[in-house]
């Protein structure tokens, strides 16, 4: 492993009413460490990334990013989200707001930067993922990709230390899929520890340095890409990879 | 005499008219001041209310909703005649303004809530999402990523809805608020003849009709473009 832990999540449950989620799952991430979570639709992928910055309590375990635990009552959880960037499958923009605004507003009202820093930083980042010149754009004047990119220098401008990527390609025409992951290869690059959501298996063969398999609230089995997708360990495994590679 | 000049002696009486303009006039100040203030005060107190609702404390929004309905299911001119006419008995007595003004406000502050409740529920749980997972806090984001989108939404059916209660200011004449009809009334039954009504029912005119046009234009104009 490249580093220090800066993810642990131990002894994760998660349980909405009578239903079980999450059984136990520990995801530890070491700085730099790219992760690939897959697993079939209602196996708690989304459920996990979203107990990683606290967008759902988990029912027990802990969690701690950064060396922040995200389960104190006594943490600042607006501060900690700071540092922990998220990617949605639907982008989530603002609409009323232009690329550069949507940048911008956690740099101002979380991060407390003045209007011409805030606007610095958001051109910066705005650059970061190819779209210097979208500042001025609505979402609905931009594509898919381009949003979606939007979405991530949303996340990078607060200098994150881990992102969250939940399935970020998925709403995505498949012409438009490169330019994300493009971005996402570049902040790989950069040295960012990063969880990705999704059955990109070309990224992950190239990116990944580790793949995680989850089934049934569980993970089932992990390890490197050529590991998972070449001689997986489990029959539920196989029977995954072989249904996802047939599409 | 034709039958055309009796309907123009009746109803566009041009002495008549010239006499009581000033009446009218007058209840037309009073008219444009109670609808102010009902517009004024049902709307911030619609929109104050739909702000508590989304905090989600549950006895807090029982209430809230069956206030709401109360007032939506009371036809506005028995609010008035029971505040104007009820409240005395415990030895409260608000003038006819009064009364008119807070049964009015109290109508648009339940149909408002309704409305501004209706545009914050529309906007998808993800714009929560996203703007919580950048650290902005609950209110943070109530302000600047759901009520924007919300508000867009609600001005067509809020004018619409402002307009039909603001018209309701014509019941004041019931509990003897000097406004338009009040004061078109009272000039009818002092000059035998009902041109003062005719000044009336212009005055009403210069008043909504710019309203109502108003709201159209705000319709077309909001729709919503992504
Ligand atoms: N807020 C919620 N309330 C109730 N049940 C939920 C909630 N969120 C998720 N679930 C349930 O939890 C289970 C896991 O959902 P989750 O979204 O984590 O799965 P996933 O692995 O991300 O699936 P997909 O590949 O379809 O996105 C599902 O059965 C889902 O219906
Ligand atoms: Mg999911």
């Amino acid at each position: 492993m490249p580093g220090k832990p800066i993810v642990e999540a131990r002894g994760i449950h998660k349980h909405f009413g009578a239903l079980h989620v999450l059984k136990g799952v520990d995801l530890v991430l070491a700085e730099r460490e790219l992760v690939f979570v897959i697993g079939p639709s209602g196996s708690g992928k989304s459920t996990l990334l979203r107990c990683l910055n606290r967008l759902e309590q988990p029912s027990s375990g802990s969690v701690v990013v950064d060396g922040v635990d995200l389960l104190d009552p006594r943490t600042d959880i607006n501060h900690a989200r700071q540092r922990i960037g998220m990617v949605f499958q639907s982008f989530n923009l603002y609409p009323h707001m232009t690329a550069l605004g949507n940048v911008t507003l956690a740099l101002r009202k979380v991060a407390g930067k003045s209007r011409s820093e805030a606007d610095a930083l958001g051109s910066a980042a705005l650059a970061r993922v190819g779209l210097a010149d979208r500042a001025g754009h609505t979402p609905g004047q931009l594509s898919g990709g381009q949003q979606q990119r939007v979405a991530i220098a949303r996340a990078i401008a607060l200098e994150p230390r881990v992102m969250l990527f939940d399935e970020p390609t998925s709403a995505l025409d498949p012409e438009l899929v490169g330019s994300v992951l493009g971005v996402m290869r570049d902040l790989r690059e950069s040295g960012m520890t990063m969880v990705v959501v999704s059955h990109e298996m070309g990224f992950a063969r190239n990116a990944a340095d580790r793949v995680v398999f989850m089934d049934e609230g569980a993970i089932i089995e992990e390890g490197t890409p050529a590991a998972i997708f070449e001689t997986p360990g489990h029959e539920r495994t196989r029977a995954f990879i072989g249904q996802i590679q047939r599409h | 005499m034709s039958n055309w000049d009796r309907f123009v002696e009746t109803f566009f009486n041009a002495k008549v008219m010239a006499k009581y303009l000033p009446d009218i006039a007058y209840g037309m100040l009073v008219t444009v001041e109670l609808a102010a203030l009902v517009i004024v005060a049902g709307l911030a107190s619609g929109l104050a209310l739909a702000l508590l609702r989304s905090l989600g404390f549950r006895p807090v929004n029982l209430l809230i909703v069956f206030v709401v309905d109360l007032f939506r299911a009371l036809p506005p001119l028995v609010i008035i005649v029971f505040i104007y006419f009820g409240l005395p008995a415990v030895d409260v007595a608000p003038s006819g303004f009064v009364s008119t003004w807070l049964s009015l406000a109290l109508v648009l502050t339940a149909f408002s809530e309704e409305i501004f409740w209706a545009g914050i529920t529309s906007i998808a749980k993800g714009q929560w999402e996203a703007a919580r997972s950048t650290g902005l806090s609950y209110g943070q984001t109530l302000m600047n990523v759901v009520l924007p989108q919300a508000l867009r939404l609600t001005i067509p059916p809020l004018t619409n809805r402002t307009i039909a209660i603001t018209k309701g200011t014509a019941l004041g004449t019931v509990v003897a608020v000097s406004e338009i009809l009040g004061m078109a009334s009272s000039a009818m039954s002092n000059s035998y003849n009902p041109s003062p009504l005719t000044l009336g029912a212009g005055a009403y005119l210069i008043l909504f009709l710019p309203m109502v046009i108003l709201g159209r234009w705000l319709e077309t104009k909001m729709a919503w473009k992504r």
